[in-house]
């Protein structure tokens, strides 16, 4: 607690123990009225300067006004111990959410506490501190274990593992070594690295995610629209309801049976009035919606999640078609050896002929053979490369011949070449005009792709469409491997575009239509849906410009676990408007019945509002969703 | 240009009544308050010195939320 909640508690215990004395002691007349101002005074003073601020700034009408005007009406009508309870539950009330507010900012702002405060750079053999915003590109920093890596680099020197959790949720960690990339906002865990910055401060993955997140609630989502212009009518419209509780029956001189004086008529309906007005005070709604999306943001963002507004949290929570595009997004979108079909040679051996021949070439396909061979590679062995280009490469190891590229390069070799039944890119390998058989190289589907596809239905999505650039019976075989039946293949990045338009056409206008891409090249396609999801984005700009949420590791299952963030945050939303307006309306009614006492209506603010801020809290608790 | 302000409120209502006072003022262009992270993002118009600005920005703030605080 703070300083201002511990004062609040112990004006709280004050007035509360005054309360119950006074209210044991025999006290008539003055003496009464003048003792029970102290507790009330004690409990209410702010409250009572607040709304007389209020009326001379001219912004009359707020919860501060209801409760003066409520229990300095209590107390003129001699209630006093109900005056000074309603301004005290009000009060425990106002410390109670102020506490639970503050405890899940502080959660909240724990899961994002990636925010680096220095970093470390080598002058004269010793290692100095200074702002990570002064650091320029090209820098040489230190990262010390258990630092956080404070700017995207990387690494010069270091072997080490990192916990990216804070930036991904992956709670797996990460091993790094000298060459690899290096993102800021890791935390360094075992080794000490050295790391060349590639980016400024404020370019960096930990400036770009803070900003984001920071920027989230700019836009509003419709029920935080629909509450503010509520209240803006609602309070008004309470009060003047009121007023006209306490002044028109009297006048016409309606009331109960029996009531012997027009004083006790009067006073009858000026308390029910009063009633009227504790129950009225909007605080359940106004505090708890906001709060909801405050912390469903909060708790998304902790799951690598990061919504950019609670709009697009709402509208996510609509969402029945999901199109994904493929590489990237199910696929890795890295090269890989699926598979080796030799002839006469043995695996091993052809695979150590085809890294050889392709060892000084950078192009995609021919990394992924060097790294399927795993052990080093004696580049002595190898002369005389020769890259055909877009075709192979013919290169002479240990004075062999060796020939390794597509259909093509083996025609032009004069070698009789097999097809492969499976499907991918196929390296076929002729050592001495001999043909020794075939590598296949295919883009592998991410581990969670079909889990992801399966989790999303249950979600809820009941279209789920896969757009790719890549080949027909690559892009049916990746489909029917993952259970998705609508694809469409072979399409340029425009061809895209409309495929969306077309299916956004075919939807409800109530549902939402989500695009999934890595963010390369598809930035057009993500602004055109109704919701744009990048994933693995942490590298790409445009992405994070273009999407409206990021996923921040590159694992599909994301999706589905957003939407059913989504799905929690607005079915709580939900239940605290019906609730809390639900509870309202009755009290409402029960009041200007005279049914409902101060004691309910104290319990229909004060104990719907808790209800209403723990029922929000739970948006927070994002882990089993 | 935009600038960041951390700021001290109370509850998600007093801040969105901040942001509104905010944007009514003077010089302001836009305005975005944050109360997940207590920050208010304040994007002035051309040719405003948010030095000045920031005072009257304070001063509505407190019209319409008594206790407040933004630190600029």
């Amino acid at each position: 607690m703070t300083r201002k909640q511990k004062k609040v508690l112990m004006r709280i215990i004050i007035a509360a123990v005054f309360m119950v004395i006074l209210g044991l002691l025999p006290l008539t007349g003055w003496l009464r009225f003048g003792l029970f101002l102290i507790p009330y005074l004690v409990i209410g003073y702010d409250i009572l300067r607040k709304a007389w601020k209020g009326i001379l700034n001219r912004q009359v009408f707020d919860e501060n006004f209801l409760m003066a005007v409520a229990t300095l009406g209590a107390i003129l009508l001699g209630e006093y111990t109900e005056g000074v309870a309603v301004m005290l539950f009000y009060q425990i009330g106002e410390l109670f959410q102020s506490v639970a507010v503050g405890k899940s900012r502080r959660n909240i702002s724990d899961l994002m506490d990636i925010r680096p405060d220095y970093a470390n750079i080598e002058v004269d053999g010793s290692i100095e501190q200074v702002d990570p915003d002064e650091v320029e590109i090209g820098t040489t920093i230190v990262v010390q274990p258990g630092e956080k890596v404070p700017i995207d680099g990387v690494i010069l020197e270091g072997n080490t593992t990192l916990n990216t959790s804070a930036l991904t949720g992956e709670s797996l960690p990460r091993d790094a070594a000298a060459g690899d990339e290096i993102i800021s906002g890791c935390i360094n865990m075992t080794g000490l690295l050295k790391i060349r910055t590639t980016k400024e401060f404020g370019d960096s993955t930990v400036s770009r995610i803070l900003d984001l997140v920071e920027n989230s609630s700019s836009k509003k989502s419709r029920s935080e629209n629909f509450i503010t212009k509520f209240a803006r009518y609602y309070t008004p419209a309470v009060c003047y309801g009121a007023l006209a509780l306490a002044l028109l029956p009297p006048l016409f001189g309606i009331g109960l049976l029996g009531q012997a004086s027009t004083l006790a008529l009067w006073s009858d309906w000026v308390y029910r009035a009063l009633t009227f007005l504790v129950i009225s005070c909007p605080c359940a709604l106004v505090i708890s919606i906001p709060l909801s999306f405050f912390a469903g943001i909060g708790g998304a963002s902790h799951e690598g999640v990061l919504v950019k507004g609670s709009n697009y949290l709402e509208a996510l929570a609509n969402t029945t078609t999901v199109v994904c595009d493929k590489t990237g997004t199910l696929t890795q979108g890295v090269f890989e050896v699926i598979g080796v079909h030799h002839h006469t040679l043995a695996e091993k051996e052809l695979l150590e002929y085809a890294a050889l021949a392709e060892s000084h070439s950078s192009h995609p396909i021919s990394r992924s053979i060097c790294k399927a061979y795993g052990d080093t590679l004696d580049h002595t062995r190898v002369s005389d490369v020769e890259e055909i280009g877009g075709n192979g490469v013919i290169a002479t190891v240990d004075s062999h011949r060796v020939a390794v590229g597509n259909q093509k390069l083996m025609r032009q070799e004069g070698v009789a070449c097999q097809e492969c039944h499976e499907i991918g890119t196929i390296v076929h390998v002729a050592i001495d005009g001999k043909y020794e058989g075939h590598i296949l190289i295919a883009d592998r589907l991410k581990p969670h792709a079909k889990d992801a596809v399966a989790a999303m239905h249950k979600a809820g999505v009941s279209r789920i469409v896969m757009l790719t650039g890549d080949d027909r019976r690559v892009a049916d075989n990746v489909a029917q491997k993952i259970g998705i039946s609508e694809v469409y293949s072979e399409l340029l990045p425009s061809d895209k575009v409309e495929q969306v338009e077309r299916l956004l056409t075919e939807k409800r206008s109530k549902d939402k239509l989500v695009f999934v891409g890595d963010g390369i090249n598809d930035a057009p396609v993500l602004s055109r849906a109704d919701i744009g999801i990048a994933m693995g984005a942490l590298g790409s700009d445009a992405a994070i410009e273009a999407a409206d949420i990021v996923l921040m590791d590159d694992d599909p299952l994301k999706i589905a676990k957003a939407i059913r963030i989504s799905r929690k945050c607005i079915r709580i939303v939900y239940e605290n408007i019906y609730f809390a307006i639900g509870v309202k309306v009755l009290c409402l009614i029960l009041g200007a019945l005279g049914i409902a006492n101060m004691w309910i209506a104290i319990f229909a603010d004060v104990g719907v509002m808790v209800l209403a801020v723990f029922n929000a809290i739970r948006t927070l608790f994002v882990d089993k969703v | 240009m935009k600038k960041t302000y951390k700021i001290e409120v109370d509850c998600a209502n007093c801040a969105a009544k901040m942001e509104e006072a905010t944007k009514k003022t003077a010089g302001v262009k836009d305005a975005t308050v944050n109360f997940m992270a207590l920050k208010m993002i304040v994007e002035f118009e051309e040719g405003q010195d948010p030095k000045a600005v920031m005072p009257v920005v304070l001063k509505n703030c407190r019209k319409v939320e008594d206790d407040c605080e933004i630190f600029f």
